[in-house]
């Protein structure tokens, strides 16, 4: 049985429809990467998935229960933790109280996670007192990530991980992907640079204006000549 | 000298008022955006309640022993507290959650604000009485001298006063530091949507955050009925210098209010006061423009006051 099933979802802003019944699903143990352009509805997607938004048609269910509809606050006490897109870190708090933060849905903060989580980002182990708001942007969403890992994900949702970063960083943070999902942790991954989130995922699906327009492996759909074309900047004769 | 010092310790005294009704202002302002203008009535419930238990409970008080004073104090302080922030929940739940659930514009929110300031107002002076000058039992206002620094006096009930308030204002201070419920409050402050990814009721803590503001509040109604009096207009220009102290430290920052509030307090009472030629300089019955005028300069140069950081979110 899926981890995660998406049955037809329909979510509207207002008057416009941004997703128009969208379905995929997500195994235990899998990176699924969804792509698409600007606008295609992935964002719109794991925002759904995570609880922010609410469908006003269709159903998801996470571990065969349905929880659409169930407001993001509870949803993460199920393991759906999610690296919201733009990082999002509290600026004014310090690196430790962001930590901290992430695991708000248990009594205390787990020191040995905790460790780890440095462990796998030293740099924030340099910054533990500092202020979020005065970090780089990949030491930003280095700790956008560190905090979702406190929170104890069974299913996390990354949204744009690379965004605005540099390549060198970017490479690091798919790298410590791959790592957390060894751990075991399911990944839902939202991204536009279609080559690396293909190179890691074992699954994809690609979006255009609100619905999915193909699904492959990871494989598969990097030699596609259509994705290919339209997010990997190669002219394709024809 | 000895007139500095006396308009010295009345200011500190209106000052530590000034920054507890501003922390109210300020930690709404931290979670919601919203000013609550009827935060005031919350200030004036809270004179009322706790005049009303110490009623019920110890009479006028004439036969009370000496040990019974501060007790009496602990009991007007603690159900004034629990006024205000019965008052401030009520306040959120009826005039700002149903407008937050439909997603009404700012302009709304501050029409309900005025509107439940002008209720509770008059409300209170139809249930009790419209005098503008009720006072607690004397035992509070015994202006005995406790203290002498170059022939000023202090009153027993300045002096607690403001500890009163030190020791609430270094509480909440704690509180908003070092506690998972601090931490929550600040989450939604700085990113709402955010803070519910992490666990954070959003509802629940703003509900908490009115709770802990209205108690202050209160609390400070009651202390401010036992220095001076109380009415169901008292609200008003205690409310407003209260406001103008949490912008004049930096609106949503929680020791800004402090600082705005004691320094606003002491300015309006000394800059009036300052001696020249032999008589008062500016004179004691510009006391209210002084405190406005030195808000305006403030934000002159400081737009977003004395500790504020650059209002809006912070990416």
């Amino acid at each position: 049985m899926s981890l995660l099933e998406v049955d037809g979802i329909e979510v509207r802003y207002g008057a416009i429809k941004a997703l128009k019944g969208v379905s995929f699903e997500v195994n235990e143990g899998e990176i699924v990467a969804l792509l698409g352009a600007n606008g295609a509805g992935k964002t719109t997607t794991q925002k759904t998935v995570s609880g922010m938004l609410r469908p006003s048609l269709g159903e998801i269910r996470y571990d065969g229960k349905r929880i659409d509809g169930t407001p993001a606050h509870e949803l993460i006490s199920l393991g759906i933790c999610h690296v919201p897109e733009g990082r999002h870190v509290f600026p004014r708090m310090t690196v430790n109280e962001n930590l901290e933060m992430g695991a708000f849905r248990f009594k205390r903060p787990d020191d040995k996670l905790q460790a780890h989580v440095l462990d796998l980002f030293p740099r924030l182990r340099e910054r533990i007192k500092q202020q979020a708001g005065t970090l780089s942007g990949g030491e930003q969403q280095m700790l956008a990530i560190g905090r979702a890992l406190m929170g104890k994900p069974r299913l996390l949702l990354l949204d744009e991980p690379s965004m605005g970063l540099a390549p060198l960083i970017v490479k690091q943070i798919f790298d410590i992907v791959r790592e957390i999902n060894n751990d075991g942790v399911t990944v839902l991954l939202v991204e536009q640079n279609a080559s690396q989130a293909l190179a890691l995922a074992n699954r994809g699906y690609v979006l255009e204006t609100g619905e999915i327009v193909l699904t492959g492996t990871g494989r598969e759909l990097l030699a596609d000549d259509r994705v290919r074309a339209a997010y990997l900047g190669e002219e394709i004769a024809s | 000298m000895t007139d500095f010092l006396n308009y010295l310790i009345l200011g500190l005294t209106r000052g530590s008022m000034y920054a507890l009704i501003a922390l109210g202002y300020t930690l709404v302002y931290g979670v919601l955006q919203l000013i609550n203008f009827a935060h005031s009535e919350v200030f004036m419930s809270g004179a009322f309640g706790s005049y009303i238990i110490i009623h019920a409970v110890v009479g006028d008080g004439k036969s009370l022993p000496w040990f019974g004073v501060p007790l009496v104090f602990i009991l007007g302080l603690g159900s004034g507290a629990l006024t205000g922030a019965v008052i401030a929940w009520s306040l959120e739940r009826v005039a700002y959650r149903p407008l937050r659930r439909r997603g009404a514009p700012k302009l709304a929110f501050l029409i309900s604000a005025i509107g439940m300031s002008f209720f509770l107002s008059q409300l209170a002076g139809k249930l009790f009485n419209r005098f503008t000058n009720n006072q607690f039992p004397t035992y509070f206002q015994q202006n005995r001298r406790v203290l002498s620094i170059a022939g000023a006096d202090v009153s027993v009930i300045q002096l607690t006063l403001i500890v009163t308030a030190v020791l609430m204002m270094l509480f909440l201070d704690r509180l908003v530091s070092g506690t998972k419920l601090g931490r929550s409050i600040r989450g939604v402050a700085e990113d709402a949507p955010t803070a519910a990814l992490m666990g954070i009721n959003i509802d629940k803590t703003i509900s908490r955050t009115f709770i802990i503001g209205g108690a202050l509040g209160g609390a400070a109604g009651f202390l401010f009925g036992t220095a001076f009096t109380f009415s169901n207009i008292m609200g008003f220009l205690p409310g407003v210098k209260a406001f103008a102290a949490a912008v004049l430290g930096g609106i949503g920052n929680i020791r800004g209010a402090m600082i705005g509030g004691l320094l606003l307090g002491v300015v309006e009472n000394l800059v009036p006061t300052a001696p020249w030629n032999g008589h008062a300089w500016i004179g004691i019955g510009w006391t209210d423009v002084v405190a406005f005028v030195v808000l305006v300069l403030v934000l002159v140069v400081r737009p977003s006051g004395i500790l504020g950081e650059r209002l809006g979110r912070a990416a």
